[in-house]
Order: structure tokens, then sequence, then C-alpha cells
């Protein structure tokens, strides 16, 4: 098993870049939610209601938790899973 | 579709990627002098790089029918050693007078450091008093806000010529700062350390194109020249035409680097051949 310095060595960079498209993604998303809002032609597109915003969410709360068991990406996987 | 890679490190790479840009639509690439991932303790080391990228180069690059120009300068890590930039400054006259050299570049800074800054206020002093073109390297990660706000800075307390200046390596938080005060700004797509494809897509959908270019950089650390072809890609999903994507990798080059009458490929667009006016080819 790594050591924890060895893993912020080897990972640090690459997590800051994969937070930053999540980053992005979501100013993107916004972007287009507010584009969607001021024209009508684009507003069947708008998808207020679609279920992967709030699935969104509830992954990115999972990331911040530190409840010591070490399965994010398990519980990732589990909340985008058919029940 | 054709376009220009304009900061591009050609001698730490391979001529497979000459073929393979050639292939793919690039017609020229333009090589800033850069850190070679040592410091260097000679001057000489510097000139023969010099030499290396103004003479041997384009020689490499026109085997695949690619046109190929540089820029010199001592990058910003190397200018901490003041004795030796000061050296190298005052031969760097010399280059000016070759046919592909486009001014002055990457200048810039590392880590702010009072050394760096003098080092590079002469060389934005240099290449104002000799009429080049200038190519601004702004730091890495954390040390890139500061940095950045320090260059421009620096630049604000000199008689220089935004418009014939490139502030290279922006990203969301540096940005508008350096498209504000009236100078070209670059972003340099990498796969982890820079600016991503899809967030260079992101801030030219947020702030549209003007003065702005668009590189891939590569050089001999993880990087891939093929970074701008995929944003290409990335914008042509986003709805961009032909003619707006040639815009921003062929034309934006052409008009920033053609401020030096050595750079010759002149801003082109798409038209259908029945003479109707270009559209979204």
């Amino acid at each position: 098993m790594l050591t924890p310095r060895k893993v912020l060595d080897d990972y640090f960079l690459e997590t800051r870049c994969q937070l930053l498209e999540i980053a992005a993604t979501l100013d993107r998303l916004g972007c287009a939610d507010q584009a969607a809002a001021s024209n009508a032609a684009s507003a069947g597109d708008a998808a207020p209601d679609d279920p992967r915003r709030a699935l969104l969410k509830a992954m990115l709360r999972v990331l911040v938790e530190d409840n010591g068991a070490n399965q994010r990406a398990q519980r990732l996987l589990e909340l985008h899973s058919e029940p | 579709m054709r376009m220009i890679q304009p900061h591009y490190h050609a001698i730490a790479r391979t001529a497979q990627d000459y073929e393979r840009m050639a292939m793919s639509g690039v017609v020229a690439v333009v090589e800033p002098a850069f850190w070679a991932g040592f410091d260097r303790k000679y001057p000489e080391t510097f000139l023969d790089y010099f030499r290396q990228i103004s003479e041997f180069e384009p020689t490499r690059a026109a085997e695949y029918g690619i046109r190929h120009w540089c820029w010199v300068a001592v990058n910003p890590k190397e200018a901490e050693n003041r004795e030796l930039s000061r050296v190298v400054l005052d031969q760097m006259p010399e280059f000016f007078q070759k046919p592909t050299v486009l001014g002055v570049g990457e200048t810039g800074l590392h880590k702010s450091t009072p050394n760096e800054c003098e080092i590079f206020q002469a060389h934005v002093e240099l290449a104002m008093k000799h009429d080049q073109l200038v190519l601004i390297h702004t730091p890495h990660l954390a040390d890139k806000l500061h940095g950045t706000k320090k260059v421009l800075e620096i630049l604000k307390g000199m008689n220089v010529k935004p418009e014939r200046i490139w502030i290279d390596h922006v990203e969301e938080h540096t940005f508008a700062m350096a498209r504000d005060a009236g100078y070209w700004v670059g972003m340099t797509l990498y796969p982890i350390t820079k600016c991503s494809p899809r967030r260079a897509a992101d801030l030219v959908d947020r702030y549209g194109y003007e003065r702005v270019l668009i590189n891939s950089s590569a050089d001999w650390g993880p990087s891939d020249p093929f970074l701008i072809h995929e944003c290409v890609l990335e914008m042509k999903r986003r709805g961009y035409s032909l003619n707006q994507l040639i815009d921003i990798f062929h034309n934006n080059p052409a008009r920033f680097l053609g401020q030096n009458p050595k750079f010759d490929i002149e801003p082109i667009e798409v038209r259908p051949l029945n003479g109707a006016k270009p559209g979204s080819a």
C-alpha cells in the first residue's frame, strides 16, 4: 500500500485537474440554464427536473464526507445504480 | 482544417509529431525558447539553442511541409541567474535579424522573485527597443494568480504596446484581467497542469475569441500537441462553424504573429465555389 505522502505526491495534481473539470462542467450547466431561461427557443431543453441534477449533487456530497469507511467510489456507484 | 500551432517546443519532440501534425492540418508551428529541464550554466549554451531553433528546426519542419518560426529569451526559471541572463540578453539582437525569429519569448515569471522581475523587465525593454513581439509565460499552478498580477503590474509601469504582447497560460482566474488590459491572451492545453480543451471552449463561450490564442505547447513533459485538435472537436460539438474555428485556430495566430512582417501566413476563410458568402460550412 502507498504511504499517505506518496498518494499525495502521485495523485494531487491529477485530482486537482479532475476537480477543475467537474467545476467547469457545473459552470457549463449553470450557463446553459441561464441561456435557456432567456431564450424561448431552447426552453424545451432546459430540463429543470432532470434527475441527473440531483444525482450530481448527491455524488458531490459523498466526495466530501469522511466517515472513515473509505468507500466513496463504491457509494458513488451505488448512488448511480438501479434499485 | 488548417491551423497554426503558436506555442510548440519542437526540439523536445520527434519527427512523428511533425508528420502527424502535417496530416491533420497544422501548417505552421512557432517555438518559444524555454527551460531545458535543468539550469544551464553557460551563455553559449543559450546561443547554440537559439541557433538550433532559428536555423536547424525550420529545416526539420520543412520536411513535412510545416513552416517553423521561433522566439528567443532566457526563460523565467533561469532568469534567476541575473549575470547569465544579462550576457544572453546582450546577444539576443543578433538573432532578431534572422528570418524566422519573431520576437522575445518566452519571458515572464516563474516564482516572481526580484531577480526574475528585473530580467523580465529587461526582456520587455529589449523587445520594445527593437520593435519585437513579446511572448510572456505566466507561472504554474499556485503561483499563477500572483505571478500574472505581477506581470501586469510590471507592464503597466513600462512604455509597451499591449497589442504586440501575448500573455500565455491564462486560465479562468487570469483570463479577463490580462485581456481587459489590452493584451493578447493564450490558453495552453495540457493533460493535467494547465487548461483543458473543454475548459478552453468554456472560456471562449463566455468571453469570445478576440485576441485569444489557443495552443497545446508540447514539450519534454506530459503533453500532447493534438489537444488543440481535441479543442476544435469540442467547439465543433458546441456549434462553432468551420469559419469560426479557422478564425480561432488559424487566423488569430496569423493576426498576432503577422504583426512581425516575417510571419507571412494570411488569415483565410472557406467559401463555397459558387461564390455565395461563407456560411456555416
